[in-house]
């Protein structure tokens, strides 16, 4: 208990099976207040299944999972792990395509969740001015009231990113944010995540090592459902395990 | 904050809605009463029940469209939600029956005479208030919708297999309501009603003012109905239809959302059943056949689904299709119907609110288009645009 202390996400030798096949074997990650994880692995190393088990949808057949020090995940399910501060994006950009991009930011604003609460809620100024500025941040502002399903697949992404920051989240869990996106678009949401990084903890899944790179954070190498190496990008880059199970050559 | 609600809710397109009924609820009594038989704009009696009965349908269609529509909620069960407001709309008719029935007694029906019971059973006791009658026309639905959803979506039943178990249901029920010692009249069901509040059912004035009664309860659906899509909650219910697990994600209990736009159309579904009872004079066990719910789904498909407007065009013209049909061509409505099923699925997947909105709406094409009703499209939407940047001959790698 005493070790979950002071971390924003406390993994500890959390195992998952499906059909015999270990997804997640024995992995023990911890994430503190503020600061900024990356993962990397090859596939099928048990990424999106760990991002799974964080955020309910999955359980885990044997380890801890701690939220904050103090709060078990394993016992929650999705709604109340978000409620609780935890925001996820998907591999998929998934925004709610019939909606407009205002009224996606308005659903993800942190408010009261409940049915009577939604049915009567009016947004205040506050909210008006709060939606504004996350628009402002994801670069959408002057897309505001188109369908989500007419925004390109790099503004999808952004759109996520910031219904993850409407729903004021302590730690963000980040799939492959920059799958599909351009270079300077790339650029643009590394700036964004380490901006982010300043006041909430966030844990980054990708493939592309430039951006790994330009997020400049501690970085963690998945394979098998647990951990390979741990350390700086160039430390995990240069550990000879790494290179012949997931960088190659 | 009710008002706030109620000034969402009417927004341009239900005011029109809302002020058509209410028009019609006043129009069609003045065309039968004050026009005299024969004369031009005469609108006959038999005529009033029938659009009456129209207009009922509407309002279940309406109900349905909210839990399929809006929700997503395929549910192939919503007439036993109908069949149940009527029939506690016909155990008080039957009450008011009183010693004119064929074995005069004054407190039993006469199919309870003749199974030689002795005295009323418990359940049909306060039936002959009328009040106590109507407040069972929105509980009993109510109740049971909510029981039959707490259950169905904790346990994340969903799709086709939340629509096989709401087909269950009724099925279920239409077979209790057949057995005789159920006590609700077996197979022959409630009919033979006389009063209604101490009017005469069949008279003239009593007619048109269920009539109108129907109209406004379907102009207050609407509102009603508004009033929920308008709101963010009616965001959250579209956000489920579409993307479930992701409003999961960002933390709504989309199982509460469903209960929710599951009880408050079986409150409607049984409202409409109620009004329906009276104005064609008998409720039995039919009402709750399977085939009756899967018509539902039909009208509102054919009207448009996701839209008010939609579900109410589509009761009514399918069923003044129906009406046509089986006096001219009896024998062919069913296959007319599936048809047409087949027709709208295949070539007007959003109804004909959808293809008025394709002819004249070309303006508002651009922001309507994205508008997708159902997740596995989009997928699909969203494959085709994949497949299209490949097929483009200048973005594939050279050979």
């Amino acid at each position: 208990m005493s070790k979950a202390q002071d971390t924003m996400l406390y993994l500890n030798g959390v195992s998952v099976a499906f059909d015999g096949f270990k997804a997640i074997n024995n992995l023990s990650i911890i994430v503190r207040p503020t600061e900024m994880l990356a993962i990397i692995g090859p596939n099928g190393a048990g990424k999106t299944t760990m991002m799974d088990i964080i955020t309910g949808k999955t359980r885990p057949d044997a380890g801890e999972v701690m939220f904050d020090g103090r709060t078990d995940l394993t016992k929650l399910d999705e709604a109340a792990i978000a409620n609780l501060g935890i925001g996820r994006k998907f591999q998929k950009p998934t925004v709610f395509e019939s909606h407009t991009v205002w009224d996606n930011l308005e659903m993800a604003l942190k408010k009261p969740r409940g049915i009577f609460a939604a049915l009567f809620y009016t947004a205040s100024d506050e909210d008006v001015t709060r939606i504004t500025e996350i628009l402002e941040t994801v670069r959408l502002l002057h897309r505001k009231d188109e369908f989500a399903a007419n925004l390109s697949h790099g503004q999808k992404q952004w759109l996520e990113i910031g219904m993850l920051l409407a729903q004021d989240p302590k730690l963000l869990l980040v799939d492959e944010p920059v799958a599909g996106m351009t270079d300077s678009e790339t650029e643009e949401t590394a700036k964004l995540l380490r901006e982010i990084a300043k006041t909430r903890s966030v844990v980054v899944v990708e493939h592309d090592m430039s951006f790994v790179r330009e997020l400049g954070s501690r970085v963690v190498c998945l394979a098998e459902g647990a951990v390979l190496a741990e350390g700086s990008l160039d430390q995990v880059s240069a550990n000879p395990v790494v290179i012949e199970r997931y960088l190659g050559r | 904050m009710l008002t706030q609600a109620l000034f969402r809710a009417l927004d341009k397109k239900a005011v029109w809605v809302i002020g058509i009924f209410l028009a019609v609820a006043v129009l069609v009594p003045m065309a039968n009463l004050l026009i005299p038989p024969g004369q031009f704009g005469h609108v006959p009696t038999y005529l009033v029940s029938l659009l009456g009965k129209y207009l009922s349908y509407a309002i279940l269609a309406l109900a349905l469209d909210l839990v399929w529509g809006y929700c997503g909620i395929l549910s192939l069960g919503h007439s036993a939600f109908f069949a149940l407001g009527g029939y506690a709309m016909g155990m008080y008719l039957m009450r008011q029956i009183g010693t004119r029935g064929v074995y005069g007694n004054p407190t039993l029906p006469d199919f309870m005479v003749f199974l030689n019971w002795k005295e009323l059973p418990w359940y049909w006791l306060g039936f002959d208030n009328f009040w106590f009658a109507m407040a069972m026309v929105v509980v009993v639905p109510g109740l049971l919708a909510f029981i039959f959803g707490f259950f169905a979506f904790r346990s994340r039943v969903t799709g086709v297999y939340l629509s096989i178990i709401t087909q269950a249901m009724t099925f279920a029920l239409l077979l209790a309501f057949f057995r005789n010692d159920m006590g609700f009249g077996g197979n022959n069901g409630l009919t033979d009603f006389k009063d209604i509040l101490g009017a005469p059912v069949q008279a003239q004035s009593t007619r048109v003012i269920l009539f109108a009664a129907t109209a406004i309860a379907l102009a207050l659906s609407v509102l009603v109905c508004s009033m929920i899509v308008n709101s963010k909650l009616g965001k959250v219910m579209v956000a489920v239809r579409d993307a479930e697990s992701r409003t999961r994600f960002i933390g709504y209990r989309v199982e509460y959302v469903k209960l929710f736009a599951f009880t408050v159309s079986a409150i409607m579904a049984g409202i409409a059943g109620a009004l329906y009872v009276p104005q064609v004079g008998i409720i039995n066990p039919g009402e709750f056949e399977p085939g009756n719910s899967i018509e539902v789904v039909i009208w509102t498909a054919v009207g448009g689904r996701g839209t008010l407007i939609g579900p109410i065009i589509g009761a009514i013209v399918v069923n003044l299709g129906k009406s046509w049909f089986t006096s001219a061509l009896p024998e062919f409505w069913l296959f007319a119907l599936g048809a047409l099923f087949i027709f709208v699925t295949l070539f007007l997947p959003k109804g004909i609110v959808g293809l008025w909105k394709q002819l004249f709406g070309i303006r508002r094409k651009k922001a309507e288009e994205p508008a997708l009703p159902t997740p596995a499209q989009s997928v699909d939407i969203e494959r085709g645009e994949d497949s299209a940047t490949f097929d483009n001959p200048q973005i594939r790698p050279a050979e």
